[in-house]
Parts: structure tokens; C-alpha cells; sequence
């Protein structure tokens, strides 16, 4: 396929079936290939999103310094599209995520502001308000509260999987800034009656929650729970278990979070058969495994690897 | 009938430190008051009204009883019970 440039490549990734991992021909998983986007992640579609919206509504302007939390992708994703339209790119990250995640930032230019490892992305989030509140010409696009973020999946993730799989039963994704699952959510309720809406997300040891008090919890603006049918809260140890089977039964070396949510698929696809009820159920393949091999998590015991996930921030 | 419940660090007061406690009861509410028993003051962490407090999850084998039937949600013997601080997700489709 030839496309203008290289942000105009980003979707239209391949689905793709799993026939070891799913457990008949009447129950059958498929994999939506987002490491395939330019910078490898499914954060491209956000990103380039809420940066054309911005640009769209005159928020953004030639010259501008962008500011945003992110724990990696997000920002690996806007630094590319900063880069080739020449904005400035402030990511405030917390300290406690992979080593790669940094370079590559650093690699497409962007600048990193650290937060504390207690508390994980809320306490970035709090960080970036905080500097955005000092700093009233950044613009911050905030993909836990844009609506351009969950656009993005309405607009191409939700068709994409819908034309590729008119069959499909189950939707199956992570939960962080809620986009996906929101976006795709939304679209797939509209069309197909019954469809069940998964999310599958990352749970953490209680260095990366901090020692916070219940009421401080962080819900992003982005979530609705009604768009939902149930949520799956998976540790590290079945995350890297299932990271391991996608790689040694289908070939596809993808990230420890995409492990959580393949966990909460197979969940689905074992109540669909054994209920003998038929079952067409599509998962995300967030990003690649590269980023993420210097975590310990592709080598060694399961011990091992869950020892040393231990206070990093995984997914 | 015996049901782990496994109690997050800053709930850990009301357990004496114990980082899961057994519980007994047909729901999830009647756990929670059986663990009451033992453990005065969780409950209100955990309850307002007839609901789970905004910022509490509760997940039943990982999944979250929200989805399920909340306080109302049937439990069995051997079920694992977590209760979690709610956080932005952290995120799991990778930030």
C-alpha cells in the first residue's frame, strides 16, 4: 500500500487468527495487529487524532510546545507526529517505567520530565496539571479526558474490526485512558446486538498504587462504565504467562500488557465453549515485545520474571 | 464455606497487617459483614450506602463484581476475593 506520508500509514492494521490458542473452530480468537503503526503502538491513532483536532479547533499553532503524562506510547506517538510538524514535546512520565521507553522518547526529540514511582500514571497526571497550570501557553491534549482520543477509535479501530469480522461476539481490550474501549465499544454496540465489550486491566504491585488514601482513587474523564459488559483485573505473573503463549504458539512477539488482555480472552472464549455457544472474539496487540526485553519478562522462570516486574510499571 | 479476601496495603490497619483474611457467607455483602465481625471499621471503607465506595473495586477470580452483581454477587468455596484502590488504569493499552 502507498500512502503520502508517513502519518497518513497510520491504521488499517491486519487481523489476524490464533488457530493453536483458540479453543475450537466454533470459537476462534483474533488478534488486531496495532504494532503494525508507525511508531508501533495503537497510541498513534489518539495521538495523531487529538494533535489534527487541536490543529482543526486552532488550539494548536505552528510552534506550539505540546505537555502530556504518559507512561510511554502516548508519547513515543505524539513525539513522531510533533517531530514531522514541528512542535515542541514536553512527556511527563513516571520513573518507574522501561529504560527503552526514554530513548525513544529522547530519540524523536521529545523532552522528559520525570514523576514519582508511587502512584504510577496519576501521579504524572498530577504532575502535567500542575506544569500546565504554571505554563497556560502548553497546550496539554490530555488523552485521558479528549474526546478525540476515543474518536479515533470510533472513526477507524471500531470499522476496521467490524469489516474485518462482521461475526464478531467479543471485543477484548486494555483499560487505560479508557479510548479503545470506549471508542470500539461504542461502534460495535450500534451494530452488532449482544456484542460483549471486555477490558482487561494491569494490576499492579502496591509500590506503583502508593500508600494513597481510597478516596483519591483517578477515574479518567474518557470512561463510561455502561459502555462496558465486564472488566478483568490481571496480575503480572498471567500477563507474562500469556505473553510467552502468543509468542510460542503463534509466532507473535508482542508487549507484557497485550499478555493481560489475551488472558481475559481466553477467559471469554473458555465460558463461549463450554456453554457450546459459538464465539468470534477480537483482542488488541497493543505494541510489540521490544520495548520491553530489558524487563526480564521473555527469559527465565515465571518466578523470575514476576520478581522482576515487581514495582514497574508493565503495561 | 471458606472465601480468601485479599485486603490492599492502606486497608491493612483493620486486618492487623494481614494481607488476606477468610470470610464466610453466600454474597459478597454477607461476606463483608462477617468480616466485620472481626475487623471493625472495614466495612465503611468499602460500603457506602447499598453500593462499593467509587474509588474501591472489587474483583471476584479478576473479575470486577461491578459487572457481576455487585454487593449482591454469589460466591463459592474456594472463590478469591481482591480488593483493589481504583487507578487510571496505568495502563494496560500501554500510554
Amino acid at each position: 500500500m502507498r500512502y503520502d506520508s508517513l502519518l497518513a500509514s497510520v491504521g488499517r492494521t491486519p487481523l489476524v487468527g490464533l488457530p493453536r490458542l483458540s479453543p475450537s473452530s466454533d470459537v476462534r480468537i483474533w488478534a488486531k495487529l496495532e504494532d503494525h503503526n508507525p511508531t508501533g503502538s495503537i497510541k498513534d491513532r489518539p495521538a495523531l487524532n487529538m494533535i489534527e483536532t487541536a490543529e482543526r479547533d486552532g488550539r494548536l499553532v505552528p510552534g506550539a510546545t505540546l505537555l502530556e503524562p504518559t507512561s510511554g506510547n502516548t508519547g513515543i506517538s505524539l513525539a513522531m507526529a510533533a517531530k514531522i510538524k514541528g512542535y515542541r514535546l514536553i512527556c511527563v512520565m513516571p520513573e518507574n517505567t522501561s529504560v527503552e521507553r526514554t530513548q525513544l522518547l529522547r530519540m524523536w526529540g521529545a523532552e522528559v520530565i520525570y514523576s514519582p514511582a508511587a502512584g504510577g500514571s496519576n501521579e504524572a497526571v498530577r504532575v502535567a496539571k500542575g506544569l500546565a497550570a504554571e505554563n497556560p501557553d502548553w497546550v496539554m491534549l490530555y488523552q485521558y479526558g479528549n474526546p478525540a482520543n476515543t474518536d479515533a477509535h470510533y472513526r477507524f479501530t471500531g470499522p476496521e474490526i467490524f469489516e474485518d469480522c462482521p461475526d464478531i461476539t467479543h471485543f477484548v481490550a486494555g483499560l487505560g485512558t479508557t479510548g479503545t474501549l470506549m471508542g470500539v465499544g461504542r461502534y460495535l454496540r450500534e451494530r452488532v446486538p449482544g456484542v460483549s465489550i471486555i477490558a482487561a486491566e494491569p494490576r499492579y504491585g502496591e509500590l506503583v498504587y502508593g500508600l494513597r488514601n481510597l478516596d483519591e482513587g483517578f477515574v479518567p474523564e474518557l470512561y463510561d462504565e455502561s459502555v462496558l459488559t465486564s472488566r478483568f483485573s490481571v496480575g503480572p505473573r498471567d500477563a507474562v504467562r500469556r505473553t510467552r503463549e502468543l509468542l510460542n504458539e503463534e509466532g507473535i512477539f508482542a508487549g507484557i500488557s497485550t499478555g493481560a488482555i489475551l488472558h481475559a480472552a481466553l477467559a471469554a472464549a473458555a465460558k463461549s465453549h463450554s456453554a457450546g455457544e459459538r464465539a468470534d472474539i477480537v483482542f488488541i496487540v497493543c505494541d510489540g515485545g521490544w520495548k520491553y526485553l530489558s524487563t526480564g519478562a521473555y527469559e527465565g522462570s515465571l518466578d523470575d520474571a514476576e520478581g522482576a516486574l515487581d514495582g514497574q510499571l508493565w503495561a | 464455606m471458606s472465601i480468601e479476601v485479599r485486603i490492599p496495603t492502606i486497608l491493612r490497619t483493620y486486618t492487623g497487617e494481614a494481607k488476606s483474611v477468610a470470610g464466610d457467607g453466600p454474597t459478597l455483602d454477607a461476606v463483608i459483614a462477617d468480616l466485620e465481625t472481626r475487623h471493625p471499621g472495614l466495612r465503611d471503607r468499602l460500603v457506602e450506602g447499598d453500593a462499593l465506595r467509587r474509588f474501591v473495586n472489587v474483583y471476584l477470580n479478576d473479575e470486577d463484581v461491578r459487572f457481576l452483581d455487585g454487593l449482591s454477587t454469589a460466591l463459592k468455596d474456594g472463590d478469591v476475593v481482591t480488593v483493589l484502590p481504583a487507578v487510571a488504569g496505568g495502563a494496560i493499552v500501554v500510554f
